[in-house]
C-alpha cells in the first residue's frame, strides 16, 4: 500500500525536551526522541525511571511541565482531542470490565470510539475468531487471554499508534510469545507500537529501544547497534550497566 | 458524541443489572426502610402506666375507668381525686398517661352535654406519646359509642390532650419525607462514589480518559443510570408509605418526583466529588457515608427538629441539601402546597445541584484527567 509506504517515512511521535515535575521531583527530565511510523519502539527503564509518566504525557493523561511533542502528527498541547481518536492505550493494569462479556467490552469501546454498529459487529467477529475466544464473561478468562483481548480492544479503532505499558506483566512465556506475534502483526499493518517492558528479552524484539534512567533517556538505538556500541552480549547486560552506574 | 455517551451509559446499566445482589438491596432498601422506620416509630406500646383523676366517682366514671382497665394496654397505677397529686408522679416518670375526668362528668353524660376529659401524656418520646394518645382516645370513643347506643340522649365526650415535654408532635407522616431523602442520598451519593472510584482503582478510568470520551460524558454516564434507580426508589418509598402507613398525599405527585430528581442530582454530584478526591473504593464509601448520611439524618430536621438545635447547627443545616428537600417533600405531601410556596427551597436545591456539579466536573478534570 502506498499510504503505508509514505507513512513509514513519517514520524509517529516526536518528543522535544518533554519534562514533568511533581513539586521538586522531576519525574521526566527533558527527554527528546522520535518514533517512526510503523516501528516497534521499546521504552525501557527501571521502576521509577519515569516510563509511566512519559507514557501518560504522550497519551494526554498528564500535562507536560515543559517541552513539546507531536503524536500522530498532531500537537500534544493544542490537538489533544484529535490525538485521542488516533491512539490506543493499554495500561499496566488489566483494564477491561470483568463483569461484562467479551462482546460487551468490545461494543463499549467501539461505541466510545464512534464505530458504527455494523463495524463493531464485523470487528468483534474477526477478533473472536482470531483469538479463538467465545463470548463469555471476561472474569472467567485466564490472564494471558485477558491481556491479548485487551490489546486487541486497544487496536479496535485502528489507531495510528498504540501505547502498551508493560503489557506482558505476570504472563507466562508462551503467552508472551503469542503477544509479541500480535505486536508484530499490528506493526505489519502499519500501526506504530510504543511499548514499555521489564523483560529484556522482549527488548530484543523491538525495532529500536531507549533506556530511561532517572528521568532521562540514557541511550537509544536498535538493539544490535546498542550491543555493539557498549560491547555487551545482551540488552539485559546493558540495562544493568546503565541503570546502576559503577 | 451521542453514540459515544450511549455506549458508556449502556455499559453502566450493564454493571448495575449484573450485580444482582447490590441491585436487589438497592431496590428493596426503600421498602425495608419505610417499613422498619415506620413500625419502629409507631411501635406497639404496652403497659402504659395510667393515672386516673376522678374527683366525683359515679357509675358513669367507674364504667369508663373499667374500660381503661379492660383495654389491656393500660396498667392503672394510681387513682386520685385531684390532679395536683398526679403532677409530681409525671415529673418523676412514674406514669405515662393521666386521664382526668371533670367534676361534673357523670352529670353531663347523663344530660347529653359534652363531658370533658383531660388527657395528659408524657411525650418525651413523641412517637410513643402519639401512640398512647391514640389508645386513650380509642377507649373513650368506644365508651361513648357504647353509652350512646343504650341511652336516649347521645353522649358526647370532649377529650382535651396535653402533650407534656414535647408539644410539637413528630409522627410517621413527618418522617416519610426524611426517609425518601435518606434513600435517595444513599443510592445516589454512595453508589456513584463507589462506581467511579472502582474505575479509578481498577485502572479502567485511565483507558476511558485516553479515549475520546470527555470528562463530562463520563460523569453524565455514571450519573444517569443511578438517577433512574433513585427514581424507582422514590416510587417504592412513596407507595410503601401510602399503602402501609396511609401517609397522606395532598399535593402534586409530579412536582414531588421532579423535586426528587433535582435532589438526587445534588447527591450524585456529591458522590462524583467524593470519588474524585479519594484514592480507593473503601475510602470513597466511608467519606460518602460521612458526608451525606450523617448530615442528611441529623442536620436535616428528619429526626431532630432544627428549631431546637443550637444556632450554629441551625446555620450549618442550611448547606445540607436534605434539609431543603425535606421541607419541600413535607410541604407537598402533608400540606399539599405547590411551587408557589416552595420556589425558594427549590431554587436552593437547583443552585446546589449546579454548584456541586460544577465543582465535581472541575475536581474530576483537575484530579483525574
Amino acid at each position: 500500500m502506498t499510504a503505508v509506504a509514505t507513512q513509514s517515512a513519517e514520524l509517529a511521535i516526536v518528543a522535544h525536551d518533554l519534562t514533568r515535575r511533581f513539586g521538586n521531583f522531576t519525574a521526566v527530565d527533558h527527554i527528546t526522541f522520535d518514533v517512526k511510523a510503523g516501528e516497534v519502539f521499546g521504552f525501557l527503564g527501571a521502576n521509577g525511571a519515569g516510563k509511566t509518566t512519559a507514557i501518560r504525557m504522550l497519551t494526554g493523561l498528564l500535562a507536560p511541565t515543559e517541552g513539546s511533542a507531536r503524536v500522530a502528527g498532531l500537537d500534544l498541547k493544542t490537538q489533544t482531542e484529535q490525538i485521542r481518536h488516533r491512539i490506543g492505550y493499554m495500561s499496566q493494569r488489566f483494564s477491561l470490565y470483568e463483569d461484562l462479556t467479551v462482546l460487551e467490552n468490545i461494543a463499549l469501546y467501539g461505541g466510545i470510539y464512534g464505530l458504527a454498529d455494523s463495524e463493531i459487529a464485523e470487528r468483534s467477529a474477526s477478533m473472536l475468531s482470531a483469538l479463538g475466544l467465545t463470548d463469555e464473561m471476561v472474569s472467567r478468562l485466564p490472564l494471558g487471554w485477558k491481556q491479548k483481548l485487551a490489546f486487541s480492544v486497544a487496536l479496535l479503532h485502528e489507531p495510528a499508534i498504540v501505547f502498551l505499558d508493560e503489557p506482558t506483566g505476570g504472563v507466562d512465556p508462551i503467552t508472551r510469545r503469542q503477544f509479541w506475534e500480535m505486536i508484530y502483526a499490528a506493526a505489519a499493518r502499519g500501526t506504530t507500537v510504543f511499548v514499555t517492558t521489564h523483560y529484556m528479552d522482549e527488548a530484543e524484539y523491538c525495532d529500536r529501544i531507549s533506556i530511561m534512567v532517572d528521568g532521562r533517556i540514557a541511550t537509544m538505538g536498535t538493539p544490535l547497534d546498542l550491543k555493539r556500541e557498549f560491547d555487551v552480549p545482551s540488552i539485559d547486560e546493558l540495562f544493568v550497566r546503565l541503570a546502576r552506574p559503577a | 458524541m451521542i453514540s459515544t455517551l450511549a455506549a458508556f451509559v449502556t455499559k453502566e446499566v450493564r454493571h448495575i443489572l449484573r450485580d444482582r445482589q447490590t441491585l436487589t438491596i438497592l431496590l428493596l432498601m426503600p421498602l425495608v426502610q419505610v417499613v422498619l422506620f415506620g413500625y419502629a416509630l409507631r411501635s406497639d406500646v404496652r403497659n402504659v402506666r395510667l393515672a386516673i383523676v376522678d374527683p366525683s366517682p359515679d357509675y358513669a366514671t367507674l364504667a369508663l375507668r373499667d374500660r381503661f382497665q379492660a383495654a389491656g394496654r393500660f396498667t392503672v397505677v394510681v387513682t386520685d381525686k385531684s390532679m395536683s397529686r398526679i403532677e409530681p408522679l409525671f415529673r418523676k416518670g412514674k406514669i405515662d398517661l393521666a386521664v382526668s375526668l371533670d367534676r361534673d362528668f357523670a352529670a353531663r353524660v347523663e344530660s347529653g352535654e359534652p363531658a370533658r376529659i383531660l388527657i395528659a401524656i408524657d411525650a418525651s418520646d413523641p412517637n410513643t406519646g402519639s401512640t398512647m394518645q391514640a389508645y386513650a382516645r380509642a377507649v373513650i370513643v368506644e365508651y361513648e359509642q357504647d353509652l350512646g347506643s343504650r341511652g336516649s340522649p347521645p353522649v358526647r365526650i370532649d377529650p382535651q390532650v396535653r402533650m407534656r415535654f414535647n408539644p410539637t408532635l413528630e409522627s410517621v407522616n413527618l418522617f416519610i419525607p426524611g426517609l425518601i431523602a435518606l434513600v435517595l442520598t444513599l443510592v445516589s451519593a454512595l453508589m456513584t462514589a463507589i462506581s467511579l472510584s472502582r474505575e479509578k482503582e481498577r485502572g479502567t478510568l485511565e483507558i476511558l480518559l485516553v479515549s475520546p470520551l470527555r470528562p463530562w460524558q463520563i460523569i453524565v454516564g455514571k450519573v444517569l443510570p443511578y438517577l433512574g434507580l433513585a427514581f424507582a426508589n422514590v416510587l417504592t418509598a412513596l407507595l410503601a408509605a401510602w399503602l402501609i402507613f396511609h401517609v397522606p398525599f395532598r399535593g402534586s405527585v409530579t412536582l414531588l418526583l421532579v423535586e426528587s430528581i433535582i435532589y438526587s442530582m445534588v447527591s450524585l454530584a456529591i458522590g462524583v466529588l467524593v470519588a474524585t478526591r479519594t484514592a480507593t473504593q473503601r475510602v470513597a464509601m466511608l467519606v460518602a457515608l460521612l458526608a451525606t448520611m450523617l448530615p442528611s439524618t441529623l442536620l436535616s430536621g428528619m429526626v431532630f427538629p432544627l428549631a431546637s438545635m443550637p444556632r450554629v447547627l441551625q446555620l450549618l443545616s442550611n448547606v445540607v441539601p436534605a434539609k431543603w428537600f425535606i421541607i419541600i417533600a413535607r410541604g407537598i405531601m402533608l400540606k399539599g402546597v405547590g411551587l408557589t410556596h416552595l420556589w425558594m427551597e427549590t431554587l436552593v436545591l437547583v443552585g446546589m445541584t449546579l454548584a456541586f456539579m460544577l465543582i465535581a466536573v472541575r475536581s474530576f478534570k483537575a484530579r483525574v484527567a
